[in-house]
């Protein structure tokens, strides 16, 4: 199969699944087979790129011109490779947890569900593939509008509110920002490709570097730096496995990875590195990190704690981007992934605690790990990588950020991803713990067991080992993301 | 027969429409009508082609020579216009019999299809012709039969709406008369092309200014350029559903038309932009009107009273790109002028459907019809986004080039204003959408079932159409860009 080919597979599948999904929507079994089948089929695609992106090709794929010169293409590099890697392998066991939240929930409209979520993920791996700053766009786009249905399914006055104000800062910042920072790009430089070296060298500087900045980092909604972070609580009213899957790895990441890009392919690190345009950005990340950790500490709602995480963790990723030296994106890069794996484990957990005993709130939650033991571990193992201790992965993510800190000379970062870790121990741990050793606030006791269905068993216990397995691995990804700042 | 294809497109359909009444049996008229709306169709498809292979065609009306007689000139503004106005024509009347039966007398079909046909020959006439005082007949042509188009709608409101409609149609078209008349009085000639020679003969009179006051404020009177919209909301909410799709679509388009072939045809870019400043009119009234109108709809309980706002603005585009009196800003203009009457015939066609089910078009009744009318409402949806300008759809292309225009001027507060107001067209189309899908049905959605084939399907071609030029530009774009450019270099 040739790469080109992978890549015209990689975004067909997930929108002949959802035409599957469709025609398949009496017959529930078939239809979830379906979801599987497209889902195994997706990531064998991607996977197949990925001996060709370590061997330092970069297989591309141009469709047609949608203006002259800026046509819908293609390009998979090592980091669009390991955003499409998480996010299609991540799909696969978020569909194994889906029918067992979903089912045991008696959810409706299963089929608009299990729809959505395969356009979403469409827009996801076009993110992660697209060759230019325009079909990012068109895909970021697809994948805003494909998860509002998911975020309102409900329907309910709760419901609809959180996906109006998801909706609203989302396509507000996009609209209002992104593409004026797309457009402005394309005045001055004349293209928009993702070009190594970037291509705003030599076209603009000053002052106009530090706005066109600040439009793509706040035009990025999905990264939710603050203040334009309050969609992403908003969204924590969507079924769990739309905050597991799409508010924890695929959509949120979209954005990170998106200022990324931007930061490695369009602005440049050398060009950033020697003007300083960046340094206002790590302290507005800086700032985020800590103030959301504070916010996420104050919450009593699971959910809604984690939530917050995210967008401490996902500033993480910004920071990594803003210091520009080679270890920062190589630990942004990383913590992709190891933070995906650990923040999707932690929103299974909270999804199964719901299904199993329909408590959302923390406090309700002591002495539960008698009844939950695997949920409960898992939990702990997905904090803990969140946290960033070894032998997880999220500890491999951190030290490279913390080393790019120390490269830039940015001491003071150093010190906030320190004391970050702190908060984060804070807020995660206590949480198992009480599980385990207090008993529930009520007095009453739990049964002697009860775990969520299996199917959600399974997926959280699969990357709960996911998160012991890429600490071993991390030289892997460590290996495919090295071409990046290497130049 | 190819040397005749101008006098065709006119002929066909200005022969049919009399016809019409003869045949008055309603399913043959209907037929008829359709057939020759397509016939129309096709032959501006062969115009457009033979345009783009051999340049500018020019006709002859029996014989006389140019400046004497009238002289049909299509060039490439003009055949996309043609292509644009009688492919709407088709689809439109295609989608028309179950619609009709429902909100106009039965006995008054074949009435309906001859006035209906005598309005696309006025708008195709106004598009084809080099002749200034032809355009103006044109103009009135389709003025009247639009009157009577609109005076059709059952509800006693139609009236009133048309009799408005009439009385600021006319004001407008006197204008135009009186601006002709100037022209013709100072220049001797009522060839456009001739008239734009013979004008830098009489380089700086003050009747010439006073020539292109009249006409300029004339045509934004037809094309409902803010503030001089007013007739326009109640026009577009009681025609018959048919006809306000017909009408938006078309008319206003036509007009921004006129205005081009005027301003840069006739007058030329220098003399309007540069010595009399005409972007420090456009600018603004445009501006405002995209802003103000966009506000308004978002307050409208009746859904084609908000899409008629929502036309207000989007004029206010396609004003605006024209103002900016660049290459980049004229294909703005341009083909929003094509993407913008895609998406919006679509959307007020999805509205007909709607009308036929519920037998109203209030928000409130409209909760939760999308469970019952799905492809009806999706095809809303696909409409709406091409509203606000979201990606893949055409409304993007068009918002790209704008914007682009603006930031190539270094206009910032223009472009940001442009990306806010779409911010306004989210608001509007959401709540509809938002009401239709996730609402529980109202009393009148309960019963109402989807929409017949006869009508989907035209609805989607639009809808589908205007997907496919959000994708593929280089029909719609491409065209613009090159008529934008033989626009500044001045070539009438």
């Amino acid at each position: 199969m040739s790469p080109a080919t992978s890549i015209q597979l990689a975004l067909a599948l997930p929108l002949l699944g959802a035409v599957a999904i469709a025609v398949l929507r009496r017959r529930p079994d078939l239809r979830e087979a379906a979801t599987m089948a497209t889902g195994g089929a997706l990531f064998g695609a991607v996977a197949s790129l990925l001996p060709h992106v370590m061997a330092g090709g970069r297989p591309s794929l141009s469709l047609f011109e949608l203006f002259p010169g800026i046509p819908i293409a293609f390009v998979v590099e090592p980091l669009g490779m390991l955003f499409a890697l998480v996010a299609s392998g991540l799909w696969i066991v978020t569909s194994i947890y889906s029918i067992g939240y979903m089912r045991a929930h008696e959810e409706e409209n299963q089929t608009r569900y299990y729809i959505s979520f395969a356009v979403s993920i469409f827009g996801a791996i076009g993110v992660a593939l697209s060759g230019n700053m325009l079909t990012l766009f068109l895909f970021y786009e697809v994948l805003t509008l494909s998860t509002y249905p998911l975020v309102s399914h409900h329907g309910t006055e709760k419901a609809m509110k959180g996906a109006r104000t998801y909706l609203s800062i989302l396509l507000s910042t996009s609209v209002g920002l992104l593409l004026l920072a797309v457009a402005w790009t394309w005045v001055i430089a004349g293209t928009l490709d993702f070009t190594d070296g970037g291509i705003l060298a030599g076209k603009a500087e000053g002052p106009i570097l530090v706005i066109l900045l600040a439009l793509y980092a706040f035009g990025t909604g999905k990264a939710a730096l603050m203040p334009f972070h309050r969609w992403l609580p908003a969204a924590m009213v969507a079924p769990t496995p739309v905050s597991a899957l799409l508010h924890a790895v695929a959509v949120v990441k979209a954005g990170v990875f998106t200022v990324l890009k931007v930061i490695i392919y369009i602005f440049g690190l050398d060009l950033l590195g020697t003007t300083g345009a960046s340094v206002w950005l790590m302290y507005v990340a800086g700032f985020t990190i800590i103030v959301s950790s504070l916010i996420a500490m104050q919450q009593d709602n699971l959910k809604r704690r984690l939530a917050y995480s995210t967008i401490s963790q996902l500033s993480y990723i910004v920071l990594g981007a803003a210091l520009a030296t080679t270890a920062g994106i190589i630990g942004g890069g990383m913590h992709i992934a190891m933070h995906a794996f650990g923040k999707i484990t932690l929103f299974f957990c909270a999804g199964a605690i719901y299904v199993a005993t329909h408590k959302t709130e923390i406090s309700d939650m002591r002495g539960l790990g008698r009844a939950m033991p695997i949920t409960m571990i898992a939990f702990l193992i997905g904090a803990l990588s969140v946290i960033g201790v070894p032998p997880l992965g999220g500890s491999w993510s951190k030290w490279y950020l913390a080393l790019g800190a120390l490269e830039a000379d940015q001491l003071l970062f150093v010190a906030v991803l320190m004391v970050s870790s702190l908060l984060n121990i804070a807020y995660l741990i206590p949480i198992p713990i009480r599980a385990f050793f207090s008993a529930p606030a009520d007095g009453s006791a739990y049964p002697a067991f009860k775990e969520a269905p299996m199917f959600c068993v399974v997926a959280l216990s699969f990357t709960a080992m996911g998160c012991v397995a890429l600490f071993f691995y991390a030289d892997d990804v460590y290996r495919l993301l090295v071409p990046l700042a290497g130049g | 027969m190819i040397e005749h294809l101008p006098v065709l497109q006119i002929i066909v359909p200005m022969i049919a429409a009399p016809l019409c009444v003869l045949l008055r049996r309603r399913l043959l008229v209907l037929g008829f009508a359709i057939l020759a709306c397509w016939i129309t169709f096709g032959l501006s498809v062969a115009l457009l082609d033979q345009v783009l292979t051999n340049g500018v065609v020019r006709y002859e009306m029996g014989g006389w020579a140019a400046p004497w007689g009238i002289e049909y000139r299509v060039d490439l503004l003009s055949a996309f216009v043609l292509l644009l106005v009688s492919g709407i024509g088709a689809i439109v009347l295609t989608f028309a019999p179950r619609s009709l039966s429902d909100e106009v007398p039965v006995s008054r079909h074949y009435l309906f299809c001859s006035v209906y046909l005598l309005c696309l020959t006025g708008l195709l006439g106004i598009a084809i012709t080099g002749d200034l005082f032809n355009v103006f007949v044109f103009l009135e042509i389709s003025a009247l039969s639009s009157y009577a188009l609109i005076a059709m709608g059952g509800r006693r409101q139609a009236l009133p709406a048309a009799f408005q409609y009439l009385v600021m149609g006319t004001i407008g078209a006197t204008f135009i008369l009186i601006g002709i008349g100037l022209m013709y009085m100072m220049t001797g000639t009522l060839n456009m092309e001739d008239m734009a020679t013979r004008l830098a003969a009489v380089d700086g009179v003050r009747t010439g200014l006073v020539a292109f006051g009249f006409f300029t404020v004339g045509v934004a009177l037809k094309m409902a350029l803010f503030p001089l919209h007013v007739w326009l909301p109640n026009a577009y909410t009681y025609a018959p559903s048919v006809v306000t799709a017909f009408l938006a679509a078309t008319a206003t388009k036509v007009s921004v038309y006129i205005l081009l072939r005027f301003v840069f045809g006739v007058f030329g870019v220098e003399f309007a932009f540069e010595r009399l400043g005409l972007t420090t009119i456009l600018l603004p009234l445009s501006l405002a009107g995209i802003v103000v109108a966009s506000t308004v709809a978002i307050y409208q309980r009746n859904i084609k009273r908000m899409l008629a706002y929502s036309s207000v603005a989007q004029i206010g585009y396609m004003v605006l790109g024209i103002s900016f009196a660049t290459a980049t800003g004229l294909t703005a203009g341009i083909v929003h002028l094509f993407n913008h009457a895609l998406i919006k015939g679509g959307l007020f066609m999805a509205m007909g459907c709607v009308m036929l089910r519920l037998k109203s078009v209030d928000i409130d009744d409209m909760a939760g019809i999308g469970r019952k009318m799905p492809f009806t409402m999706a095809a809303w949806a696909v409409g709406g986004l091409g509203l606000i300008g979201v990606p893949v759809t055409a409304g993007f292309i068009s918002k790209w080039y704008l914007i682009r225009g603006a930031l190539e001027l270094n206009w910032w507060p223009v472009a940001v204003l442009v990306l806010l107001s779409s911010l306004l067209a989210l608001v509007y189309v959401w709540r509809v959408i938002e009401t239709a899908f996730f609402k529980e049905p109202s009393e009148r959605a309960q019963t109402a079932t989807e929409a017949p084939l006869s009508m989907l399907i035209p609805t989607w071609v639009l809808i589908g159409a205007s997907i496919f030029f959000g994708l593929m530009t280089s029909r719609s774009a491409g065209i613009a860009q090159q008529a934008a450019e033989a626009l500044l270099r001045g070539s009438p």
